[in-house]
């Protein structure tokens, strides 16, 4: 018996479990079956990677992700895989003990370490809007992220600037690429990232020692490369104009489709339909409500107001005309949801107007760009 | 001779907290609590829709990741008049409910218990004896020596490797730490297996809600996830009974693990029974609406202020008590640092004036904080998991009193004690355990009425802004994991005029008064013995025992929606 898989059996997992982590790693990330020794090889060998996890602008949402972790869970990611040598939220030591721990590893793994960042990163007030140690977030930031090998961005916050970013960013809030434009950024938002993406990426790095191949916004595509709309198990009900007018109403107890309810899974790249949360129970639309298109760039502004439908989707009301239905059901409510919308960010956003319109155009070009 | 330290930052909690802590002959003699963050959400939730404001001040917080869009729809529902469906009512118990017993039982073996567990003593341990600890307090499944042999194995072939990742640099071996190998074993294999079961039992939420952090369920009016007994697209028996299944779960946990656990480790810590005080002020808003006239009415959980630790005299909660300063505060106010303002008529106008980062002290004599200091009839509040049990127990609440006099009988205690870092980590389990036994009731009340055919889980009359009128305010409460929660909002022309949140960890954490009086961590803090002021693990005892959760106590709020300051760097 081998020390690993004598390691596998104090901790209750047979070669077999071991193995079938292995083949839902290699499915996940869309590998051949030929991989999956490879990837078994990467887990075998102790040499966990050091990791560091920064929260600046954040509400730890991702670290709670991290907590739901299932395949692997938290403790035998935390044991096993790598080693998270620092992260506020979970590590033992405070103070500058807990500095020690990261300075040490930054010190003593350059250039090899996992640099993980949840939060944005706040530019204004020469950094007093967020401090660590008394240092300021950007300054910890350009030098944990510098030396790192790569750095990966979870949740929306640090991949794009996220809710500090939003109309009107009191803070000057900054997305991780925004402040290391020469580094290997990752991005994987959502709000909050999905754990399981999270330690996909963290397998297929350890496998191939690369990120994995991502799209125009640095989103790994074997999560973000399909349409919500596409993957949606509603999908049907749309095309039939089977639509939610009401909340509780006939066709949102039937599971009909709730694009006049807001949905935003149109405009939105992610595998939550497939993925789905909390080891595959649920998504937003399986439990009722629209997608809020949370890992699109800006989507705090972009896809807001969250219950105003959007316009003119692609493909609308395939087997029957949506409007003509909207028009005899409702009428009223729909219409005056869409105006009451236009209003508010026409009153109110016109300063952002242009820059949320070129946003808006670039994920039509990344839409496009996948068709 | 006076040494001042600094903890920054205090870690295994949510957000960015600082302590610099004045020590005098081993003790704190004076102490100073800053937030070094701040993201301006409620400027940037102005002129929004106030029926998307909850998925906002969600993000106030993922770790106690309902409270805000809880906080937030009853807002607005209370500036519209809304009344909602039972239905809905009772879901919004179930998944509070499940919250609180999640994130409390998160908090103490994650966020808490290292502070008083030592890993590395564990590796001593026997294992035979450490079974025999186990199988003496509770019928807990999991107490052969095999397991916790396995257990010790598994950590020291993670020490072996040298690499202890979020255990490196840990208090082990601090003269504190009071419990023996085998205590310390067992804590170590239930630190373990609450991973295991928190995420289990928040899957009720990715039930009821989609997903945990940030269940996306809820609604102006009511909830979204849909009733039907015969849709596989809605809440039916199928998954009611997955629902049960985790509440058992969870149940099993605390009663077997958890409280136990408490008895077993308190003994040993007694002296932090008189440890940790504080201004003995308490305040509840009250929580979980019980029956069917609705939230705000008929709370299982009683509202109410103590003051000065006088149990005799519980005082009913009058919001218009509520204010806030900022004389310590990196904001301004038009009137000056001197005086304390309502949330509705609150105004915030962020206003740097601390030292320009990189820096060691903060300028504690003047403003050292993002977080403001409120305040309840002009005197510091603590809220939190004491402040509800302390007034459930003082008004004869069955549930709380019964566990109370349990719990204090086991360690031959009077409540006095109950005023302490020990008794903020006891009253904090108790609440987990009467919780996860009331949630049955809620689920049993949801059957019973889907029994009768009303399968509404939302009020669709004011869902269209064009029925409400052109302005409105209103104010939401809720009873988070960390206490009295409170958002205002005023509402014009369909839209958010102000919002304004005042939160736990506001109430706890913020810094002094126009007066000079600390607020409540850092009155709690005076009189702590530290062992060595170099590993102040005192600090993080009485700190961790608050469960603080910075990222939502700082907020920004500005009547006039003018943003006016460049911050101004010394």
């Amino acid at each position: 018996m081998s020390a690993f898989n004598e390691l596998l059996a104090t901790h209750g997992v047979s070669r077999r479990d071991f193995l079938k982590y292995c083949s839902t790693i290699g499915a996940m990330l869309a590998l051949p079956s030929t991989m999956i020794p490879k990837i078994a090889e990467a887990i075998e060998q102790d040499n966990r990677p050091p990791v560091i996890w920064l929260e600046f602008q954040d509400c730890a949402g991702d670290s709670e992700g991290l907590l739901r972790a299932s395949r692997p869970g938290v403790a035998e990611l935390v044991l096993d895989h790598i080693s998270l040598d620092y992260h506020e939220t979970i590590m033992a030591a405070a103070g500058h003990q807990a500095e020690a721990s990261k300075n040490a590893t930054v010190e003593k793994y350059k250039g090899q370490y996992i640099c993980i960042v949840e939060g944005s990163i706040p530019t204004g007030a020469q950094g007093a809007y967020c401090t660590i140690g008394g240092h300021s977030a950007e300054d910890i930031l350009k030098k944990v992220g510098g030396d790192a090998a790569v750095v990966i961005a979870v949740g929306s916050c640090s991949a794009f600037g996220g809710l500090p970013a939003a109309y009107p960013n009191p803070t000057g809030a900054k997305a991780v690429r925004d402040l290391l434009p020469n580094k290997t950024v990752i991005n994987l938002p959502g709000c909050p990232m999905n754990v399981d993406n999270l330690t996909g990426t963290i397998v297929h790095y350890l496998t191939f020692g690369s990120a994995p191949a991502m799209d125009r916004f640095n989103r790994p595509k074997f999560a973000y490369g399909k349409r919500i709309h596409d993957n949606c198990e509603r999908r049907s009900h749309f095309d039939a104009g089977q639509y939610v007018e009401n909340w509780g109403d006939y066709g949102h107890q039937q599971g009909w489709c709730l694009y006049k309810m807001g949905c935003k899974g149109p405009e939105t790249f992610h595998n939550c339909p497939t993925l789905r949360w909390n080891e595959g129970l649920s998504w937003p639309v399986m439990a009722g409500h629209g997608c809020a298109g949370c890992s699109e760039p800006g989507f705090w502004d972009t896809m807001m107001p969250m219950y105003r439908r959007l316009p003119n989707v692609p493909g609308f009301g395939v087997e029957a005309s949506a409007l003509n239905i909207g028009t005899a059901i409702v009428g009223a409510s729909a219409a005056i949801f869409a105006t009451h919308g236009a209003v508010t960010v026409a009153r109110n956003w016109k300063n952002v107007a242009s820059a949320k319109a070129d946003l808006r155009e670039e994920i039509k070009e990344h839409s496009d760009d996948v068709e | 001779m006076a040494k001042k330290i600094v903890v920054d930052p205090i870690t295994r909690i949510e957000g960015h907290l600082r302590i610099e802590a004045q020590i005098e002959n081993g003790k704190i003699v004076d102490a100073w609590s800053s937030s070094t963050m701040y993201r301006g959400v409620e400027r940037i939730l102005q002129n929004r829709d106030p029926r998307d404001a909850w998925y906002f001040t969600q993000r106030f917080c993922g770790v106690c990741t309902t409270v805000h869009s809880l906080a937030s729809i009853r807002a607005v529902e209370n500036a519209l008049n809304i009344k909602i469906p039972y239905n809905a009512e009772m879901i919004r118990n179930i998944i509070m409910g499940i919250q609180n017993v999640q994130d409390h039982m998160i908090h103490f073996y994650h966020l808490h218990a290292l502070d008083w567990v030592d890993v590395v003593s564990a590796l001593e341990a026997d294992p035979a004896k450490t079974a025999a600890l186990q199988q003496s307090i509770s019928d807990w499944k999991f107490s052969s020596a095999d397991y916790f042999a396995g257990v010790q194995k598994k950590i020291s072939a993670f020490v072996a490797t040298g690499k202890l990742g979020p255990f490196t640099n840990g208090y082990w071996g601090h003269p504190a730490m009071k419990l023996p190998a085998e205590a310390n074993l067992m804590a170590v294999a239930h630190y373990l297996e609450a991973l295991q079961v928190q995420k289990e039992i928040i899957k009720i939420h990715a039930i009821l809600g989609s997903k945990n952090p940030h269940p996306q369920t809820f609604l102006v009016g009511g909830m979204a996830i849909p009733i039907d007994p015969n849709s596989q697209n809605a809440l039916n028996a199928d998954k009611i009974a997955q629902i049960i299944q985790y509440v058992n779960l969870a149940k099993e946990f605390v009663e077997q693990v958890y409280i136990p656990d408490i008895l077993a480790v308190a003994p040993f810590y007694l002296d932090w029974a008189a440890i940790g005080t504080g201004h003995k002020n308490y305040l509840s808003y009250g929580e979980f609406p019980d029956d069917n006239r609705g939230y705000p009415n008929g709370f299982w959980l009683p509202a109410g202020v103590i003051e000065n630790g006088d149990l005799s005299n519980v005082k009913p909660v009058d919001q218009q008590k509520i204010t806030e300063y900022v004389t310590h505060s990196w904001y301004e106010y038009d009137g000056g640092d001197g005086v304390g303002k309502h949330p509705w008529e609150g105004q915030t106008n962020d206003k740097y004036t601390g030292p320009n980062p990189p820096y060691e002290f903060l300028d504690t004599d003047n403003k050292y904080s993002w977080v403001k200091s409120p305040r309840y009839d002009d005197k510091p509040m603590e809220v939190g998991p004491l402040s509800r049990m302390l007034i459930a127990y003082a008004t004869g609440h069955k549930e709380v009193k019964t566990t109370i006099d349990y719990v204090l009988g086991q360690l031959n205690a009077g409540p006095e004690v109950l005023f302490s870092t020990l008794g903020r980590t006891a009253a904090r389990a108790v609440e987990t355990l009467i919780t996860i036994n009331k949630m049955s009731s809620w689920i049993d009340n949801l059957v019973a009425n889907i029994k009768t055919g009303d399968y509404s889980i939302h009020n669709n009359e004011k869902w269209d802004p064009e029925t409400w009128p052109a302005s409105a305010k209103g104010y939401g409460w809720h009873e988070a994991p960390r206490g009295a929660l409170g958002h205002w909002i005023v509402i014009d022309n369909k839209n958010i005029k102000n919002y304004q949140a005042v939160v736990p960890t506001t109430w706890n954490a913020g810094p002094r008064d126009p007066q000079g009086v600390r607020g409540q961590y850092e009155e709690s803090l005076i009189g702590t013995p530290i062992a060595d002021p170099e590993r102040p693990l005192e600090i993080l005892r009485t700190m961790h025992s608050f469960d603080p959760c910075l990222a939502c106590a700082v907020h920004l709020y500005d009547a006039k929606g003018n943003l006016k300051s460049k911050a101004k760097i010394l």
